[in-house]
């Protein structure tokens, strides 16, 4: 292979990237971008222009919301463009206008047209941002057409209030810009849009005029407009780039750049995150943020976990990969991460720190540098302090409670009192072993602070107690400087290390908790067989493990795209609201719900249950603590629960397709055999019957009166036996569908053996039939019709397989809760190997000829008395002859 | 069929069923000097020939292709008792009952014999002929004097609560007739029984004892599955 060569090619990868990005396209709707650098630039008024000459063209094109802000020039543009009603929200006292998405999506037209990407919607709206709604409608299929200001870019966002003061708080993911099929700059010049400006031509709402007029400065302009045009370019740039890959043009291809920054809740993560993407955005590199988590963590504030957490998805919706790391030291897990990771340069941040606080301990950025190897450190500084706003509030060590000071005050005194009750003549040296003593008890027993304390007090009581002179604080002697020194290091070491271990095994346990919960959840999924024991493994399992109250819910099978609970902790009810957050999790595969950016206001958060080929169901999650919905902790166990609880109901119902599968094919060979038996049992008698009446009806003259009467004879018994047959045939179907239904009503067993009997009348006319009742049988509730079938079926088979002069026996009596019914003959009986199989289907016994029936009978009865939740076998009578037990529960 | 030909004219009787091939079988069955059938294949063409032909007696199947067969029988005791028996295919015992409880007088079902058809008619003509109810009823050994409220069997008096000797008053008089539990419930204990089926079993458990021989073979009260009742009727 000659390097040359290659270079002439484009390679499968970039070819695969260019297809995916291509087929994406596809399946979703185009969006087009109208940027501007500020209100008033013209952007609504160019994307309707644009608009209407798409709708010259023929598309369809619908206006879903578009602001005019009053502007005459802008109305006339939507004029004879069909413009969709605006959805109301009342907001504290005021009807806030918003995208009607559900309208949107029901019209789904071409191409439709929404104002103000970076708007934020009203509370009670779907999303909690419009480019939400936009990603939905792209989602659909439906063409966009938006506009947005350079500055609500997340990546722009920061520079943007540095050049101009003005905080910004509405702000969209740089990945819609990369999405976007097209961005059309929507470009004035400045002094234009000041002359604009104050010919009243911009909107300004009211409320905000200062600022936004303190925001139009010629200088803020020209910085915006170039912010925006160089975004513009370098799209292009990306698109070129794009192309010259695929058609394999040979370019200054920049080294793969991987970038790595580390979010570590400061108040200059954020900005950090930001400069990194923009530093990706420049090499074309991807970048990662790492989040390390000492046991330390486990100490500090919640509003500090959470802004960690913010930082972290902020970095996720800029396009960075996330991951947390649980580590001892930070430097060390990040210079594992970077290397494992193939990460070529480490971003992190330069606070400035006092130089006595460097000193004590090193910053992380130096021992990244000592650590770092091949792997560049970009030191990105920082102005000190940006607003106050963001600071964070680290929880300063306190001088500690109350509590603390007796404990510390408590075991100091014993140590200093021991020596004066009973041992006076103690080296001062054996009395520092003492205090050392209590600064360790302190600070296994009592945490970091009493030991502290206990050092404290330890130091001085020795002064005063014990180093001459004494009783006073002054030292004589200015080598035990040395011991006191030694005495308050040591129990300042030994109280820091105890913290330590007790934090990092906290954390241990924690984490050894969650493993364990997950693990026990996996556990009772592998050996779930059904839906009904997965609901069950889950609520048992995950509800402990977070302390959390949940919801599982599968697709209805009444609506389609909708869910219904499946399963739910006591006490737990979801209105209709959360249903809707529910259905739309299911429906987009997406989470959503608390700690989502997707309807937020719901009090639950939703995970979709889905692998990648089908989506089960959506696990509903309520969380003791609000906090706990954005912890990645959480997050991460909820998303492991989930992906664990939706591979065991795709593994289940694999099985169910397995088994039904298994289940059509023993249909099938019964089938078979239905057809064999069918074609026999129904011929044969059909074939007495046409040729007797065949016979008859020839009035051949040959024919005596007595021969005519046994033809006639012949024909009624064959279609009698007909319509046994067909009646059994039709019953076994029954039974099979699952039709069958078993309508109970209290029923008088002797009733039931009387209404069989009378239904056999004619042939037990000189039977010798014995009925043997217990004494006071209740009533029993049973389905009269079926089990008198039942008995009639027994009773017959009994006839049929005994001699005429044999007696026959029906008892019934009670045993416990179930009622046993018998029918006992004095026939051959039924060989042992035989008696298990023959209430199987289609199951013949060897049988004298003439007897035979249709090999259902008894597995009729069978169905039938399972169906009572009864049971049904035979024994061979000792003295020679079958007795046939139905057992049925008296109360089921 | 003495009953009939002694009226001097054939029992003109309606035969409602969608198969013609039993309507031909019931047609030719029946059409003889002691019958004369009028055919109606579904149930607009059956209560307009109730109302042209003025039936002595109703063969009505249930399964019809144009309106359900219980609609019929509702549509038909608007103004008109005569005698309908319902001809029903097995396995629809609901069916049955409420064809019964809209009306209907009794029941066959399919298939059946000539004989056992007849018998049927039978009972049903003598039923509407029948004027006044007799004073005292005699069936086989068993005999109900209604007038002295007294029940014998073999010449011997029998004690009935009276709660029994109501449901058997019911039953006796309305021999040969099915009446559903829920028309006995009904008339004996009344509407707020009609969902306690076991008051009705445990009474006629306990008249059976009394008044039949062998009470695991009735030989008075016949036991219709799923359906309710029958009183023997010596036809």
């Amino acid at each position: 292979m000659h390097p040359g060569h290659d270079r002439q090619r484009p390679s499968p990868e970039a070819m695969l990237r260019a297809a995916q990005a291509e087929e994406r396209q596809h399946r979703r709707g185009h969006l087009t971008i109208f940027l501007g650098y500020a209100a008033g630039v013209g952007k609504t008024y160019a994307m309707l222009e644009t608009a209407r000459q798409r709708l010259a063209e023929g598309r369809e094109v619908v206006a879903a919301y578009v602001e005019a802000h009053g502007r005459e020039a802008t109305e006339a543009l939507l004029e004879g463009m069909e413009t969709l009603p605006k959805a109301r929200y009342p907001h504290q006292g005021v009807e806030l206008a918003e995208l009607d998405l559900d309208a949107a999506l029901a019209r789904r037209p071409e191409l439709a047209l929404v104002d103000e990407l970076a708007h934020t919607n009203a509370p009670g709206c779907r999303h909690e941002k419009r480019w939400q709604d936009i990603e939905e409608l792209l989602a659909a299929g439906i063409d966009v057409y938006t506009t947005v200001n350079i500055q609500h870019f997340e990546s722009a966002s920061d520079i943007v209030t540095q050049i101009t003061g003005v905080p910004i708080r509405e702000t969209v993911p740089d990945s819609l810009l990369d999405q976007a099929t097209e961005v059309m700059l929507v470009d004035i010049p400045p002094e234009a849009l000041l002359q604009r400006l104050r010919q009243g031509k911009v909107y300004v709402p009211e409320q905000a005029s200062l600022a936004i007029r303190q925001f139009f400065r010629p200088g803020n302009l020209l910085a915006l407009r170039e912010l925006a045009l160089r975004k513009t370019a370098s799209r292009v740039d990306d698109d070129m780039r794009t192309y010259m890959e695929t058609r394999a043009i040979a370019g200054p291809w920049p080294v793969a750049e991987r970038l790595l920054v580390c979010a570590g809740g400061s108040p200059y993560s954020e900005r950090l995150i930001r400069a990194t993407r923009r530093l990706a955005d420049e090499l074309k590199a991807q970048w990662f943020t790492v989040y390390v988590e000492t046991p330390r963590l486990a100490k500090e504030q919640q509003e500090n976990r959470q802004r960690v957490w913010r930082d972290l998805r902020l970095a996720e919706s800029l396009g960075a990969e996330v991951a947390t790391i649980t580590a001892p030291s930070v430097p060390g897990a990040i210079i594992d991460y970077a290397v494992r990771h193939n990460v070529t340069r480490i971003v992190v941040g330069k606070p400035a720190k006092p130089r006595w606080r460097e000193m004590l301990r090193p910053p992380i950025v130096d021992r990244l540098i000592r650590l770092s190897g091949s792997i560049h450190i970009h030191v990105v500084s920082f102005q000190p302090a940006p607003p106050a706003a963001g600071t964070r509030s680290r929880p300063r060590p306190g001088l500690g409670s109350w509590t603390d000071y007796l404990v510390s005050l408590a075991l100091v005194a014993v140590i200093t009192a021991l020596p004066f009750l009973f041992w006076r003549d103690i080296s001062p040296t054996n009395q520092v072993m003492g205090y050392l003593l209590a600064v360790v008890l302190a600070a296994v027993r009592f945490g970091r602070k009493s030991a502290i304390l206990t050092a404290l007090f330890g130091v001085l009581a020795f002064d005063f107690f014990f180093v001459s002179p004494q009783w006073s604080l002054t030292v004589a002697d200015t080598e035990y400087l040395i011991t006191f020194f030694g005495l308050f290091t040591v129990g300042l070491v030994i109280s820091t290390l105890m913290a330590e271990t007790k934090m990092r095994a906290e954390a241990l346990r924690e984490r050894e908790l969650q493993t364990e919960s997950l693990y026990y959840l996996s556990r009772d999924l592998a050996v779930a067989i059904d839906m009904a024991s997965i609901l069950e493994a889950v609520r048992k399992n995950v509800g402990e493990a977070l302390e959390a109250r949940l919801a599982v819910l599968v697709p209805d099978p009444e609506a389609s795209e909708r869910v219904r609970i499946a399963a739910a902790s006591e006490g737990m009810a979801l209105d209709a609201k959360e249903m809707a957050v529910a259905d739309w999790a299911f429906r987009n595969r997406r989470p959503a719900g608390s700690g989502t950016e997707t309807l937020r206001s719901a009090q639950l958060l939703y995970l979709p249950l889905c692998t990648a080929s089908r989506t089960f169901g959506v696990l509903g999650v309520s969380l003791a603590a609000t906090a706990d919905f954005f912890s990645p902790h959480h997050r991460r166990l909820l998303d492991a629960f989930a992906a664990q609880i939706s591979l065991a109901m795709e593994r289940v119902d694999l099985a169910r397709q397995a088994e039904q599968a298994q289940v059509l094919a023993a249909r099938e060979s019964l089938e078979r055999a239905l057809l064999n038996s069918v074609s026999h049992d129904l011929r044969t008698p059909l074939v007495t019957i046409i040729g007797a009446l065949s016979s008859l009806h020839g009035e051949s003259p040959s024919l005596s009166e007595p021969k005519k009467r046994d033809l006639l004879r012949c024909a009624w018994d064959e279609a009698e036996r007909l319509n046994r047959f067909v009646g059994n045939l039709l019953d076994m179907t029954r039974l099979e569908a699952g039709e069958l239904r078993i309508n109970r009503e209290p029923c008088d067993v002797q009733d039931l053996i009387g209404s069989a009997l009378t239904i056999l009348d004619r042939k037990l006319a000189d039977r010798d039939v014995s009925v043997q009742l217990a004494e006071n049988l209740p009533l029993v509730e049973m389905d009269m019709v079926l089990m008198t079938q039942v008995l009639v079926n027994l009773i017959d088979n009994g006839l049929k397989y005994s001699s005429a002069d044999s007696s026959l026996e029906i008892a019934a009596r009670l045993d416990g809760e179930h009622l046993l019914l018998e029918v006992r003959d004095r026939g051959p009986g039924v060989e042992e190997q035989h008696l298990s199989r023959m209430f199987e289907k289609f199951y013949r016994l060897p049988v004298p000829e003439g007897v035979g029936g249709t090999g259902l009978g008894l597995s009729i009865c069978k169905g039938i008395v399972e169906a009572h939740q009864g049971s049904i076998y035979a024994v061979n009578r000792a003295g020679g002859g079958l007795r046939v037990v139905c057992r049925l529960p008296v109360q089921p | 069929m003495n009953e009939s030909s002694s009226k001097g004219h054939p029992c003109r009787i309606l035969i409602v069923d969608d198969e013609p091939a039993i309507r031909r079988f019931l047609q030719t069955a029946l059409a003889d000097d002691c019958f004369a059938p009028v055919l109606a294949e579904n149930g607009h063409a059956a209560l307009a020939a109730a109302v042209a032909a003025k039936p002595e007696i109703v063969l009505l199947d249930l399964g019809l292709p144009d309106m359900d067969g219980v609609e019929v029988i509702a549509r038909l005791r608007q103004w008109s008792q005569v005698p309908i028996i319902v001809l029903s295919v097995r396995d629809r015992e609901a069916d049955k009952v409420r064809a019964l409880d809209a009306g209907a007088d009794d029941y066959l079902t399919k298939p059946f014999g000539v004989g056992e058809l007849l018998a049927r008619i039978r009972v049903m003509l003598r039923r509407s002929l029948q004027q006044a109810p007799e004073p005292v009823i005699r069936i086989a050994e068993l005999e109900i004097d209604l007038a002295r409220r007294l029940v014998t069997v073999r010449g011997a008096t029998v004690a009935l609560t009276p709660t029994e000797y109501e449901l058997l008053r019911l039953l006796a008089t309305n021999a040969g007739k099915v009446l559903t539990h829920r028309q006995v419930l009904k008339q004996i204990w009344g509407t707020a029984y009609l969902e306690q089926p076991h008051v009705l079993r445990v009474n006629i458990s306990n008249l059976r004892r009394k008044i039949e021989a062998d009470a695991s073979r009735p030989r008075y009260i016949l036991t219709e599955s799923g359906v309710g009742y029958r009183f023997r009727s010596d036809s």
